[in-house]
């Protein structure tokens, strides 16, 4: 089984964010990168469909240099292969120009599956798997929560997430499957895995090796400014010895209900 | 069947890149295991970097590594009674390529350290903590880390793994750390924008100043506090030992709060947002508390080996110096095909004829007399600050008579107590 992850590198989700001056974008400088929480739990699943009906882990990603390192983590969870296409991605938050680099990506390798997160923890758009699959021409399922393969029908059942209930879905394969928490537990990368990781050479192509123009990933979308939210309302602060403090705050917690 | 190295290197601090610069760069394979997220993520220090001993390692480094400022002028403050006695030094030789000494972000720093020692050909694993080393008899043989599959082989294993350094206690190379020989201190990176630095503190773009203060600024502990400034932030924190701390039941966040309140203090950050909030155990055992520092394939360095000079505020040059070392000897041996304790002594005896061990013999009587005699923090400081400010007041009283006053405020003690002091300090200190 030829299985495909596709993955994007995003600032840690520890990072304090900063709005550069421009208003248009972050603070770069100073950022730890990692990989998407969302594509882990896509990693791990397609690590445990090789498992299940062999094959080979392949794993994609588009951005700058750095994002290589998003490629090394998958390949010392246990992914086979890895393809870097090389392209700026700073600040841009347009899923469908992502998709269409993969897609253009992906004509050139098999696939018998996708697989990927239900969105990037960075932009939220929660788009590139459904546009992954429209310019593939294929069927997709997102949020999905449970995963089962029958290579020889060609045919998954997919378990998805919605309000208040789940979704038993047949679809036929290819398909682009978005995974949600929850599909399984990301494994925690053995040493030997690390270091071999760290050791493989990684093939790069860039976007005019796809046939695109330009070095940042097309986009239909502009940012016109970022802006952070609001500042939290200051609480209110009781001043003065245990024994009143502590009684005022029994009655004000009373007074919302709250015990 | 694990992976054999022929080093590999517990720690990706000042000391364990080193170590790994010098095996790597000639030709030795070797690892570096970190249990942080990157080098220098959990790596703490005071913020001050020295050019010398760093240009040992990596020359012409401050050519292109991440630095804040080159340091320009140091001050130190002795604080008491509400007085602040400033004694500066602005060498023209500080101002000038290359500079003395650099304040730095660790974080940053250590991170393209580390780079250097992987474009030499090491390879650096992170988020992977060491369990324990393997061993064959008394011969360390490898490492088992927390990771699946994760033990590893190497002729020599160099332990850079910091002041707790685990793995030396466990090889019984080590004793527990005794809260009197270390001290505990607690910083703050507070950022503020780089115009107001270069106000506050009187310098240009370009220069940095570091401020030592003694006395009220560690509410008389034995210990300093210090400020530094970086490019758009300033590095501040205290250090007392720790024996002092739980003595007096002062919590370090107490003792950084009372620093920062101040008034010469206060002034300088006013208007800054605490960025980072960092604590770290520091050794100061000096010379009486050193571990064995070799063993049948494997070598202690940095602060893992103790190697602090607490007075002169060194303890990462020392720490790359000690790592050079190590990583040196073990070239040697590795050459030889000799890891015996024999061959790895070459470390010891290098640490020896250098200025680290000299240095830590030459003050290795300094930390406990001044524990015998905490009045040089908790007093000293305030009556330099009265007589100064005696001695500059204009009172209409006569000189002589002032020169009375003035030493009444330093014969505070008795006048053959400060003679004694004085003459004692001079003994542990020359």
């Amino acid at each position: 089984m030829e299985i495909v992850v596709c993955v994007k590198q995003v600032p840690d989700t520890e990072t304090r964010i900063k709005i550069d001056p421009a208003g248009k974008g972050i603070v770069r400088e100073g950022i730890e990168y990692v990989v998407n929480p969302y594509d882990e739990f896509a990693i791990e699943e397609a690590l445990v469909l090789k498992e299940k009906h062999g094959g080979k882990v392949t794993v994609i990603t588009a951005g700058p240099d750095r994002a290589v390192d998003a490629l090394r983590t998958a390949l010392a969870m246990g992914a086979d292969e890895a393809i870097h296409i090389q392209a700026s991605q700073e600040d841009a938050v347009d899923s469908i120009g992502a998709a269409e680099v993969m897609a253009r990506a992906l004509k050139e390798i098999p696939f018998d599956i996708i697989l990927c997160g239900k969105q990037a923890v960075d932009d939220d758009n929660a788009a590139f798997a459904p546009a992954l699959a429209e310019f593939l021409g294929l069927p997709h399922v997102t949020v999905v929560t449970g995963l089962e393969v029958d290579p020889e029908a060609g045919e998954a059942q997919v378990v998805r997430e919605i309000e208040g209930a789940q979704e038993h879905i047949t679809t036929s394969l290819p398909a682009v499957i978005a995974a949600q928490k929850g599909l399984n537990e990301p494994r925690y990368p053995a040493l030997r895995g690390i270091m071999q990781a760290k050791r493989k050479k990684i093939p790069v192509s860039t976007l005019a090796d796809l046939g695109l123009e330009g070095e940042t990933l097309p986009a239909r979308t502009e940012v016109l400014s970022m802006m952070p939210p609001p500042p939290r309302e200051g609480g209110e602060k009781y001043e003065g010895e245990p024994e009143e403090t502590v009684a005022r705050l029994i009655k004000a917690l009373q007074a919302e209900k709250l015990v | 069947m694990a992976e054999k190295f022929d080093g590999i290197v517990v720690g990706a601090g000042p000391a364990g890149i080193a170590a790994a610069l010098r095996m790597a760069g000639a030709g030795m394979k070797v690892a570096v295991i970190e249990r942080g997220e990157y080098p220098g993520s959990k790596n703490v220090m005071g913020g001050i970097l020295y050019r010398q001993p760093t240009e040992e390692l990596v020359p012409r480094f401050y050519e292109e590594a991440p630095l804040e400022r080159p340091i320009t002028e140091s001050r130190l403050w002795l604080m008491g009674d509400g007085n602040v006695v400033s004694i500066g030094c602005r060498a023209a030789a500080f101002a000038e390529e290359p500079h003395n000494a650099y304040s730095v972000l660790r974080a940053k720093f250590d991170q393209w350290f580390a780079s250097k020692a992987v474009e030499k050909g090491a390879l650096v694993l992170c988020e992977t903590v060491v369990r324990d080393c393997l061993t064959e008899g008394d011969r360390v043989v490898g490492i088992r880390t927390d990771r699946p599959q994760g033990e590893l082989l190497a002729d020599v294993v160099v332990l850079a793994d910091g002041v707790n350094s685990l793995l030396a206690r466990e090889l019984d190379m080590r004793e527990e750390i005794r809260p009197d020989r270390v001290a505990q201190a607690v910083k703050e990176v507070i950022s503020l924008p780089p115009g107001k630095i270069e106000d506050r503190f009187n310098i240009e773009r370009g220069e940095g100043v570091s401020i030592e203060a003694i006395g009220d600024a560690t509410r008389g502990l034995v210990g300093t506090a210090w400020i530094y400034t970086n490019r758009d932030s300033i590095s501040i924190g205290v250090g007392g030992l720790l024996e002092g701390v739980g003595h007096r039941r002062l919590r370090p966040n107490d003792l950084i709060e009372h620093f920062k309140g101040l008034p010469p203090v206060r002034r300088l950050i006013e208007g800054g947002k605490t960025e980072e909030y960092l604590a770290h155990l520091i050794p100061e055992g000096g010379y009486r508390s050193l571990p064995r520092l070799v063993g049948k394939g494997v070598m202690v360095v940095g602060d893992a080996a103790m190697l602090v000079n607490g007075l002169h505020r060194e303890g990462s040059n020392m720490a790359m110096i000690s790592g050079k070392f190590a990583g040196e000897a073990a070239v040697e041996a590795w050459k030889r095909g000799d890891f015996s304790r024999r061959s790895l002594e070459a470390y010891v005896d290098k640490l020896k004829d250098s200025f680290i061990i000299k240095d830590l013999k030459k003050y290795s009587r300094a930390l406990p007399f001044f524990e015998r005699n905490p009045h040089f923090f908790r007093l000293y400081p305030g009556l330099v600050g009265r007589a100064v400010a005696e001695f500059l007041t204009v009172d209409g009283v006569p000189k002589r008579e002032k020169q009375a006053r003035i030493f009444d405020i330093l014969y505070e003690r008795g006048r053959w107590n400060l003679y004694r002091d004085l003459y004692n300090a001079w003994r542990v200190l020359r």
